[in-house]
């Protein structure tokens, strides 16, 4: 088994991330406060449903971490919060990394194979074995 | 197309498809994805070494790599070509004995290689026996629980959040912040 570098309860949370985020109303919601915070009234318009329900999803997208209410008393407005879905994505990292870096290391060696073609034409770059 | 862009997409739920331009003529890229001491010189992110190679290359012939890691650790990869047609397409199965083997996982990968005005496309497609193998290998050195939720992500990132949205932009970041629909090289 390989080492993962998460923690049981890291993996717990990351377990509520993706649960909340399988539901399209939740989505919905991430996607509109992506445009700024907003009040829970403001987030039920687009929706046909009552703003208890409303509140319901965003219990969970709360105890999932993707979302903070503030502390207005009266509003208690809604904003995103980057981290978890951060840490949702970071899964992939490693094998993007993999092949990014390593296609940008075989674009430097195209360019020095067409520099070596060009070789017996360069001015920077004498061959030794360069005929007379 | 922007030249220089990775990008990573999974066409199935048992599939990986990576695709990028290379500024480079298609024989050269062939001989860059078949030749040892080419590969040598490329494969493995930045800091790692591919410290063995070994190439036989014909219909059923063998590869394998052995990739050291800058902590010194090592990554076995090796398989069995299946389809040789220089320069445009190359078929092997392939197996990380390091991460998949224990689990059984192997991969058949396709590679075609198409020249448009002197710049080759690179398509490589990986076909595994289950969507939990691919994403094993997706997920390679992370939580496999994590796994099973891609495919909801993966639509909610493709479908739903419009790209250039700061949550978009935050969702699908890597390390050095580029979308990751479309990775830029540089």
């Amino acid at each position: 088994m390989e080492t993962t570098g998460y923690t049981t309860a890291e993996g717990e949370r990351l377990d509520r991330t993706f649960a909340a985020l399988a539901d399209p109303t939740r989505r919905a919601i991430l996607t509109r406060l992506t445009r700024g915070e907003a009040t829970v009234t403001e987030l039920a318009e687009p929706f046909a449903m009552s703003q208890p329900a409303i509140s319901k999803h965003l219990k969970v997208l709360e105890r999932a971490g993707l979302v903070a209410r503030g502390r207005d008393a009266q509003r208690r407005p809604v904003r995103l919060v980057g981290k978890p879905l951060g840490d949702a994505t970071d899964w992939l990292a490693g094998y993007r990394r993999f092949w990014t870096e390593s296609y940008e290391r075989l674009d430097e060696l195209f360019d020095e194979l067409k520099a070596e073609a060009a070789e017996p034409v360069s001015i920077s770059k004498p061959r030794k074995d360069a005929p007379p | 197309m922007t030249a220089r862009t990775l990008k990573i997409t999974t066409p199935s739920e048992r599939e990986i498809e990576l695709t990028r331009v290379f500024d480079a003529p298609r024989p050269m890229v062939w001989q860059a994805l078949t030749r040892p001491e080419l590969l040598r010189r490329w494969y493995g992110p930045h800091g790692y070494r591919l410290v063995e190679c070994e190439i036989d290359l014909r219909v059923g012939g063998s590869w394998r790599y052995v990739v050291r890691a800058p902590d010194d650790s090592d990554m076995e990869l090796q398989g069995t070509y299946r389809e040789i047609s220089s320069p445009a397409r190359l078929v092997q199965t392939e197996t990380n004995n390091d991460c998949d083997a224990a689990a059984g996982i192997q991969g058949l990968t396709t590679i075609e290689l198409t020249e448009t005005n002197g710049r080759t496309m690179l398509t490589s497609r990986s076909r595994y026996s289950s969507r939990q193998a691919r994403d094993a290998v997706l997920n390679s050195g992370m939580d496999r629980g994590v796994s099973q939720a891609y495919d909801r992500l993966n639509t909610m990132l493709l479908s739903e959040l419009p790209s250039g949205e700061p949550m978009a932009g935050e969702l699908v970041s890597n390390t050095s912040g580029q979308p990751a629909s479309s990775i830029n090289g540089r």
